[in-house]
């Protein structure tokens, strides 16, 4: 879960390369832990972070400590409600849930995190340079932007997804749900970029010789970061919403794997008669969620330089 | 005014074009219409294919088609958007997609528009009462309430609401709640006030999880917006000048607070779009999400297309309503 600690440490490297000033530096520092004080401070943040890292551990150390996996297993009594041996379950076909539940959990976080980065990175330099150029490049980069939104993203997503015949993997469904939705980052980015451009700093650059590149790539971005991270792990949070719906619709990663989604597509009728079947995979979306909204607002709370730093 | 608006409405023009070359691109790069057909067993003899092929215009290059599909210049008569024709179907010569399209178009729109007038209702509500009662606990348990919708994927709630209402019919004996379908699946003989009555049952539940999705989001920004106005100058300057409380909030306050939720319910139309999808397949509604769902289990390649220039001219009308709205509601806003 190292990505959601940028605020205290992917800013440093590039800032301080750009000001290498030892005057400067320090004062950086005592910014960014300014940030972090204020992060740790934000209870509801720091409790969902736990939480999260907590469901991490499960999801990935958990298969190799749990004996069985998410495929069937002929020695599983089917249709079983929870006991000691299987903690939450059984299903018809003799699927331990348990382990259904890790091997989903993990599949679920990958494609969002994958998700998360390739959009990310794309849709931040996409903004960056529109942004940046302004002019005819701007708007035709912007009204790119514009069409792709038209297209609602599970739309875009199903359609393309239900095309991609013989079986989804995880990695095919990221890139798919990647390619639609950088566009709300772009059009954060953007926003940030139009007004730092007019600031002295990047004015000093060019004065000192910067390419756009460099300028772009070195103040722009890294001075953009406080949006940008809170963008990104909001985009965690509608990335495992729309990868579940996908796989709800069965457009996203196909059976023999599994994932929180195709749980509950294969619980769809089960809430009342195998209630163990039904209630955990929707659970666990909605903690994951909830807890990387919390993240996000606790972010964006210790990212906002006028906040101040007893808030909470 | 006038001018901008007609700015505005040639503006719509671009960019429903690029919409179209997008959809066009999307799904004809996305998929093989005939896939199916091709790997039959036993195979299908060739000549079928071909004329298959020659039905559905596959043995044009991509720009030939593209613009055929556009205009309908060169084709059989049954293609060309702009003549509202959306094409030849997999499914055969005779079956009309303009047709199906609109004859699931009132389903969806039922669904739609009563979710989302109960949605913007309550989410108004809410945010205003969240607003007023800052830090209580009706704050605290609202804000809670809108977390979790925000966090909830559609379809389980969708699935929870279904099962429940079906648990009731079990419990009591009686059909309470409709759980399946738009209607009754036999509406012969019904009276007016009885297919009313029918027709509002099987709306209930579909509503009830499709709302929730709206509301999560607009009750947040009704209660900052509220916020924002009641801590401003001139709502002090109301207060001050001896107004009744109910006026102040009224009309003063909660008619400046609305104006950015114009902007935030236009957003919501193309995630609106999604929940449809989601919710008539739970529900298992003959409308335009399930439509959706059927075509590209079909690989039915002008079915997708039209589909997506719907729902795409869908959000960018809303998108405009909503700038427009603004004008006029917003007064601080001047077009020159």
């Amino acid at each position: 879960m190292s990505d959601l600690h940028p605020p205290a440490s992917t800013p440093a490297p590039s800032a301080s390369a750009a000001s290498p000033d030892p005057v400067d530096r320090s004062a950086e520092h005592g910014q960014l832990r300014m940030v972090a004080t204020r992060f740790l401070r934000h209870r509801m943040a720091m409790a969902s972070l736990t939480v999260l890292v907590l469901t991490v551990l499960f999801a990935f150390l958990g298969p190799l400590l749990w004996p069985w996996d998410h495929t069937v297993h002929r020695e599983i009594l089917p249709n079983q409600p929870p006991s000691w041996a299987h903690p939450f379950g059984t299903t018809n076909a003799g699927h331990d849930v348990l382990g259904q539940l890790m091997r989903g959990t993990q599949q679920t976080l990958k494609v969002a995190l994958t998700v998360s980065v390739l959009a990310t990175a794309f849709g931040a330099l996409w903004g960056a340079v529109a942004g940046y150029y302004r002019g005819w490049i701007d708007a035709v980069m912007m009204r790119i932007v514009d069409v792709l939104m038209v297209v609602p993203l599970l739309v875009a997503v199903a359609a393309i997804s239900g095309n991609v015949r013989g079986g989804t993997t995880w990695w095919a469904v990221a890139l798919i749900i990647a390619l639609f939705s950088w566009t709300t980052i772009a059009r954060v980015v953007r926003g940030v970029v139009l007004s730092l451009r007019e600031q002295e700093f990047v004015e000093a650059a060019r004065a000192a010789g910067a390419s756009d590149a460099r300028i772009v790539l070195h103040h722009l971005l890294p001075n953009a970061a406080g949006p940008t991270i809170v963008a990104a792990t909001l985009l965690i949070a509608t990335s495992i919403l729309l990868e579940a719906s996908m796989s709800f619709l069965g457009f996203g990663i196909q059976a023999p794997d599994i994932s929180l989604g195709l749980m509950i597509d294969n619980a769809r009728t089960a809430a009342f008669t195998r209630p163990w079947l039904f209630y955990p995979p929707g659970l666990f979306i909605v903690m994951i969620c909830l807890t990387i909204n919390f993240i996000g607002d606790g972010l964006r709370d210790a990212l906002d330089p006028r906040q101040t730093i007893t808030r909470r | 005014m006038l001018a901008y608006t007609v700015r505005r409405l040639l503006g719509t023009i671009p960019l429903l074009l690029a919409a179209s070359i997008l959809t066009f691109l999307l799904i004809d790069l996305s998929g093989d219409p005939l896939a199916d057909l091709r790997v039959q067993q036993p195979p299908v003899p060739e000549e079928v294919i071909k004329a298959e092929e020659a039905r559905l215009y596959l043995d044009r290059s991509l720009p030939e088609r593209y613009v055929l599909w556009l205009t309908g210049i060169g084709g059989n008569g049954d293609i060309g958007l702009l003549r509202g024709k959306f094409g030849p179907s997999v499914q055969g010569a005779d079956y009309d997609i303009g047709h199906a399209l609109a004859e699931r178009l009132g389903t969806t729109l039922r669904l739609v528009s009563a979710a989302l007038l109960l949605a913007l209702g309550l989410a108004i509500l809410s945010g205003v009462i969240s607003a007023l009662r800052q830090y209580s606990m009706v704050d605290y348990t609202l804000t809670l309430i809108g977390f979790l919708a925000l966090a909830m994927p559609t379809f389980w709630l969708g699935a929870l609401i279904k099962e429940a209402g079906v648990w009731v019919n079990q419990q009591t004996g009686y059909t309470i709640f409709y759980t399946v379908g738009a209607t009754s699946a036999d509406t012969r003989g019904f009276t007016t006030a009885q297919l009313l009555a029918d027709h509002l049952g099987h709306l209930v539940l579909p509503t009830l999880t499709l709302m929730l999705t709206g509301y999560a989001a607009w009750s947040r920004y009704q209660r900052t917006s509220m916020l924002e106005v009641l801590n401003s100058d001139y709502v002090r300057l109301a207060r001050a000048k001896g107004l009744p409380n109910r006026v102040v909030l009224r009309r003063h306050a909660l008619r400046t607070a609305l104006i950015p939720l114009t902007t935030v319910v236009a957003v919501t139309v193309a995630g609106t779009v999604d929940g449809v999808i989601l919710i008539e397949t739970v529900f298992q509604w003959r409308g335009l999400g399930d439509f959706f769902v059927e075509a590209i289990k079909r690989n039915d390649s002008y079915a997708l297309m039209g589909w997506l220039m719907l729902s795409g001219t869908a959000v960018i009308i809303a998108n405009l309503i909503a700038d427009l709205l603004y004008g006029v509601l917003d007064p601080r806003i001047r077009y020159e």
